[in-house]
């Protein structure tokens, strides 16, 4: 019952998100402000009839109503409440019910905005939030239906939304239940806030489109968009790193990225939004870099939608992916029609994208031309990971022959091209607007850059050789002194000004200049992102051994003796093997560790890692089921990741330096108009 | 307003050359029809039951050869019933239909019309001859190397999987899940043996 | 002659001994020395899955192979080989530069060329030579002005004018934003 109301719910969604794209388009191009509006208010209304397929569909969840399908498959009756509700997202078609109700929420915030003013804008954005929302649903309602029911029939057993002739309900007692793996914390908040950076920047790329076609290719679409950008990205970057996190605690390989094509799909919006972040900033300021802001923001859009049909399709291998599935032809019309719409649209609208200022011969080591080359060394990683992820498919393609293109590949093109990234982040701080030279940035420089040449000297002393790390310690530790010389000169020039102490100069400084200073405080959280990354990526250690009880192994200073080992069930179904690990550090008791190795009633097992975390490094020790485990051979992996805290450390920081960008400032909206035409018609020919 | 100002040279923006519009079209279009074949390869990658089986070589292991030959063609074959099974060790349904397997094979092979092949998937060789001499298989068999005979049969392959090939070279029938008894086997083997018998 | 027998004997074991030991294989290789050449191959059956953390039993096989493989003196290059030979290219963590492979390794750093050309570009329209006058009276720029080029202020400046100048610039940008 509940089942076929959530159906029909969905049905009217999609009948009137496509009316109101329609309704919209009419409007603008019979310039019928009413049909605008009705179109607008049929968006708006997609959010609450969404919710309500949604909230339908997470009662069924957690009732356990197996004799639905998608219930059937991600729930089981041994799994507790908060799981069955988040396994709303823990399959394709309820992850893509998810997706529209994301989308929806979005498109009707969007449409509730102050519209009285920018109402040129109101026809496109409502039109390209609308059908894009009405092509999620299409697929939950003709491929990947969440309210399907099985039916017994006569040949065996059906899924469908309406029963098959001659065939009877069938209702199973239990769910299959989900997959053990995706049973973590960072499994339940990982999809929502990766779908979260994702549907976010929809909206500007909506904006976007309707600049283009509305020819006010002016800054104007970028300052209503600021804030869906920053918090798009904000989300977007949380959903990666708690992927990462999720991968190291979870996955039992000592590791955090693994380089694999869905993955890397989750990044490349990422890679094309952080310098679409930056570039915006200098359209606002000098009307410079048009024509990149509008490119950037169109890639972001369609690496988001590429992203999503890679990951669904099937057309990847991956251990991420979702099964194969009808979905795949869809999709690529999909993409196909945005695509080829929105660079049509560019390349007409490309003479209209000139730049406004009055053009002042800006200088190649300005702010402005560091930021054009942070945003093609975005692009150089960009192109890598996305010939990476492309290649499998050509040469299957053509020469019928499969290749992997794995770690060694992204890992040798990346790291330099991250690496001048973080030299730029020192750099740029230090750089002037527009005419900045080379002896401008010197002159900041030096200050800030006189503890930084004393890193490598001492990682060297204290014997660490390898190249690539002294030179990526040594980038960090200019970020991490600029950085905080950037804070330190505000805090003294406002207690100078202002007579404060440093406390409220600092509060003041910052609360101010939200966006610098936030920028700084995220720039901050990279470096420390880039210790630990460079901690892992270069100095990890690992070894492998079975032990019988009482032996002990050695790594990294660290010996690990093995206590016992014990073997037993689980209230939700599953056989425990734990083993007990007595750890020492030159000759200091550290504590007892617990390394799992559960298996589940489906042949499903699951390596839960003991990890020892802290600020200098992880020691992570697995229990491998190499060929059998037992009290007297129990294999034991165990890594030494140094520097690793860092990553989740630096993550905290990032959100908070995010959170102060993103405070809304007190400005009113209509000054920076005013002074802005103002500018304009000074410049006027 | 100054005077000076008119005098600057704003750049004039000219349209995106028509250079550079070729190059973003052609690479739209290479990417498209990438993934578009993408899609579709991933749509059927089972060879379909009525075409015509593509040439490949089986290298035999040793003591599991047919004939005297270190390898046979599919084209070598024409003229018999060929019965292809791929299977594995680590692969544990493969071995609920080993011995149904063996059967057929042995009231098959006295006719001579009638070939099996045993393609071992993508695993190594002490272990499959242990699985072999546990089953008492007596069939050819030989390893899948590089993969290249699963990629002709399908492309997502899982054992086991078994493809008969008529006399003609044509694929007449894909089983994808292991046999449960000879029962099942022979009436495959037979509709091909019967065409070629009415002839006769 | 008893004795001579004996020794003989004694003697044929210990040759036995000593010649098996000559073709004996090295110790056993350790589950490091197997993982360090698993880590760089793909199991060829599972998605993307390194060999040496692949949990199923057909990887157990492998890895043994591999240890059998180091047992028998291989090198990992010659491992690597065999790995290609039985099941496909797929198994290496990079195509082999081959053929078609090339585009892997050469679109990339053609394309970041091509981008630094694009960069060539812009700086080249962006240096466009422009009147003295028209960059003094360039307005909205204040932040180009707190760190002069032509040695304006004398070589010693000390932190507080560079503050001062710091304090000018900070306090024109809030006057804009608010």
């Amino acid at each position: 019952m509940l089942a076929n109301f959530g159906f029909g719910i969905l049905v009217v969604t999609f009948l009137l998100a496509l009316f109101g794209a329609g309704a919209a388009i009419y409007g603008y191009f019979r310039k019928k402000d009413r049909w605008v509006e009705s179109g607008r208010r049929a968006v708006l209304l997609t959010f609450p009839l969404v919710t309500l397929a949604t909230l339908s569909l997470v009662y069924l969840l957690a009732t356990g109503h197996f004799e639905l399908r998608y219930v059937y498959s991600v729930t089981s009756n041994d799994m507790p409440l908060y799981l069955k509700v988040t396994a709303l997202w823990g399959g394709q078609e309820g992850s893509l019910l998810f997706w529209s109700w994301l989308l929806s929420a979005f498109a009707s915030a969007v449409m509730l905005r102050r519209w009285d003013r920018d109402r040129e804008f109101l026809p496109w954005v409502a039109a390209v939030t609308a059908i894009t929302l009405a092509f999620f649903l299409s697929l939950s309602l003709f491929f990947e239906n969440p309210f399907v029911s099985w039916w017994q029939t006569s040949s065996g057993q059906v899924a469908s939304m309406i029963r098959p002739a001659g065939a009877s309900p069938l209702i199973p007692t239990d769910g299959a239940g989900l997959n053990p793996l995706l049973r973590h914390p960072g499994m339940i908040i990982h999809p929502p806030m990766l779908y979260l950076g994702f549907v976010s920047f929809v909206i500007p790329f909506a904006f976007a489109i309707a600049a283009l076609v509305t020819g006010r290719t002016d800054d104007r679409w970028i300052r209503l968009t600021r804030r869906w950008t920053l918090w798009g990205w904000l989300f977007l970057t949380c959903g990666l790193v708690l992927g990462m996190w999720w991968a190291y605690d979870v996955l039992g390989w000592g590791g955090y990225w693994s380089w694999d094509p869905v993955e890397i799909a989750a990044l490349m919006p990422w890679l094309v939004a952080t310098p679409f972040l930056h570039t915006v900033m200098i359209q606002e300021k000098r009307g410079m870099f048009k024509q990149l802001n509008m490119i950037l923001i169109i890639l972001t859009y369609n690496l988001v939608i590429f992203g999503t049909f890679l990951t669904r399709s099937g057309v990847l291998s991956s251990v991420h992916a979702f099964a194969e599935s009808a979905l795949g032809p869809m999709f690529f019309v999909f993409i196909g029609i945005t695509l080829i719409a929105s660079v049509s649209l560019l390349i007409r609208r490309w003479n209209d994208l000139k730049s406004e200022t009055a053009f002042a011969s800006t200088s190649m080591f300005s702010r402005e031309a560091l930021f054009l080359l942070a945003a093609l060394l975005f692009a150089g990683i960009l192109i890598v990971c996305f010939w990476g992820i492309l290649f499998p498919l050509i040469s299957e393609i053509f020469t019928n022959q499969q290749i992997t293109v794995g770690p060694p590949f992204y890992k040798r093109a990346v790291g330099p091209l991250f690496g001048a990234l973080m030299l730029l982040m020192g750099v740029a701080p230090l750089s002037a607007w527009t005419y900045g030279t080379l002896k401008t940035i010197g002159r900041a420089a030096w200050k800030p850059a006189i503890p930084v040449v004393i890193v490598p000297v001492v990682l060297a002393i204290f014997g660490y050789r390898n190249v690539f790390a002294l030179i990526g310690f040594t980038l960090i530790a200019f970020v991490i002194c600029v950085t905080l010389y950037e804070f330190g000169r505000g805090i003294v020039a406002r207690g100078r000004s202002a007579g404060e102490n440093a406390i409220l100069a600092l509060w003041h400084l910052v609360g101010r200049n939200r966006r610098r200073y936030g920028g700084y405080i995220i720039h901050l959280s990279m470096a420390m992102m880039g210790l630990a990354i460079i901690g892992i990526e270069l100095f990890q250690t690992t070894t492998q051994q079975s032990l019988a009880t009482g032996d002990s192994m050695q790594i990294a200073g660290y010996s690990l003796r093995f206590d016992s080992l014990s073997q037993f069930p689980y209230v939700d179904g599953r056989t425990v093997t734990r083993a007990v690990m007595s750890v020492y550090k030159n000759g200091q008791y550290l504590g007892q560790f617990y390394p799992r190795y559960d298996m589940f009633p489906d042949d499903q097992p699951m390596t839960i890692p003991a990890i020892r975390s802290t600020l200098s490094d992880d020691l992570y020790i697995v229990l491998v089921d190499w060929e059998g485990i037992s009290a007297s051979e129990a294999p034991f992996k165990v890594y030494d990741n140094p520097l690793v805290s860092w990553l989740w450390l630096g993550s905290f920081v990032f959100i908070f330096g995010t959170l102060v960008a993103a405070w809304p400032d007190k400005e009113l909206s209509v000054a920076p108009v005013i002074v802005h035409s103002a500018y304009k018609a000074s410049v006027a020919d | 307003m100054d005077q000076t100002r008119q005098t600057t040279s704003v750049p004039v923006r000219r349209p995106l050359p028509f250079r550079a519009q070729l190059l973003v079209w052609s690479a739209l279009l290479f990417l498209l029809i990438i993934l578009g074949l993408s899609v579709a390869r991933s749509r059927n990658t089972i060879l379909g039951v009525g075409s015509k089986v593509p040439e490949f070589s089986l290298t035999f292991m040793d003591g599991y050869n047919f004939g005297s030959a270190k390898a046979v063609k599919l084209s070598d074959l024409r003229g018999k019933v060929v019965l292809v099974n791929f299977w594995a060790t680590w692969c544990t349904p493969c071995q609920s239909e080993a011995a149904a397997l063996e059967t057929a094979w042995r009231s098959s092979q006295p006719s001579g019309q009638v070939v099996f092949l045993g393609v071992d998937y993508v695993d190594t060789d002490t272990e499959a001859r242990a699985y072999l001499a546990e089953f008492d298989i007596s069939y050819p068999n030989g390893p899948d190397l590089q993969t290249r005979i699963s990629q002709l049969f399908n492309r997502n392959l899982g054992v086991p999987e078994t493809y008969l090939i008529d006399q003609q070279g044509i694929l007449r029938s894909i089983q994808i899940v292991p046999f449960q008894s000879v029962g099942q086997i022979q009436p495959l083997i037979d509709p091909c043996s019967r065409e070629i018998n009415s002839w006769t | 002659m008893k004795r001579l027998v004996w020794i003989l004997g004694i003697l044929l074991i210990f040759l036995a001994f000593a010649t098996g030991q000559a073709y004996a294989q090295q110790p056993t290789p350790s589950d490091d020395q197997v993982n360090a050449i698993a880590s760089q191959l793909f199991c060829p059956v599972c998605e993307n899955t390194p060999l040496d953390v692949c949990p199923t039993e057909a990887c157990q096989q492998w890895r043994e192979l591999i240890r059998q493989m180091l047992a028998q003196g291989k090198s990992e290059a010659d491992i690597k080989q065999y790995f290609v030979d039985h099941y496909g290219a797929r198994v290496l963590s990079e195509p082999p530069a081959t053929g078609l492979n090339w585009l892997v390794y050469i679109v990339p750093p053609a394309a970041f060329l091509v981008g630094v050309f694009l960069l060539y570009l812009a700086f080249r329209t962006w240096k466009q030579s422009r009147p003295a006058s028209v960059i003094a009276d360039t307005p909205m720029q204040p932040e180009w002005k707190t760190i002069p080029e032509s040695g304006s202020s004398p070589k010693t400046t000390d932190s507080t004018e560079e503050n001062d100048e710091y304090i000018a610039r900070l306090e024109e940008e809030l006057r804009k934003q608010s």
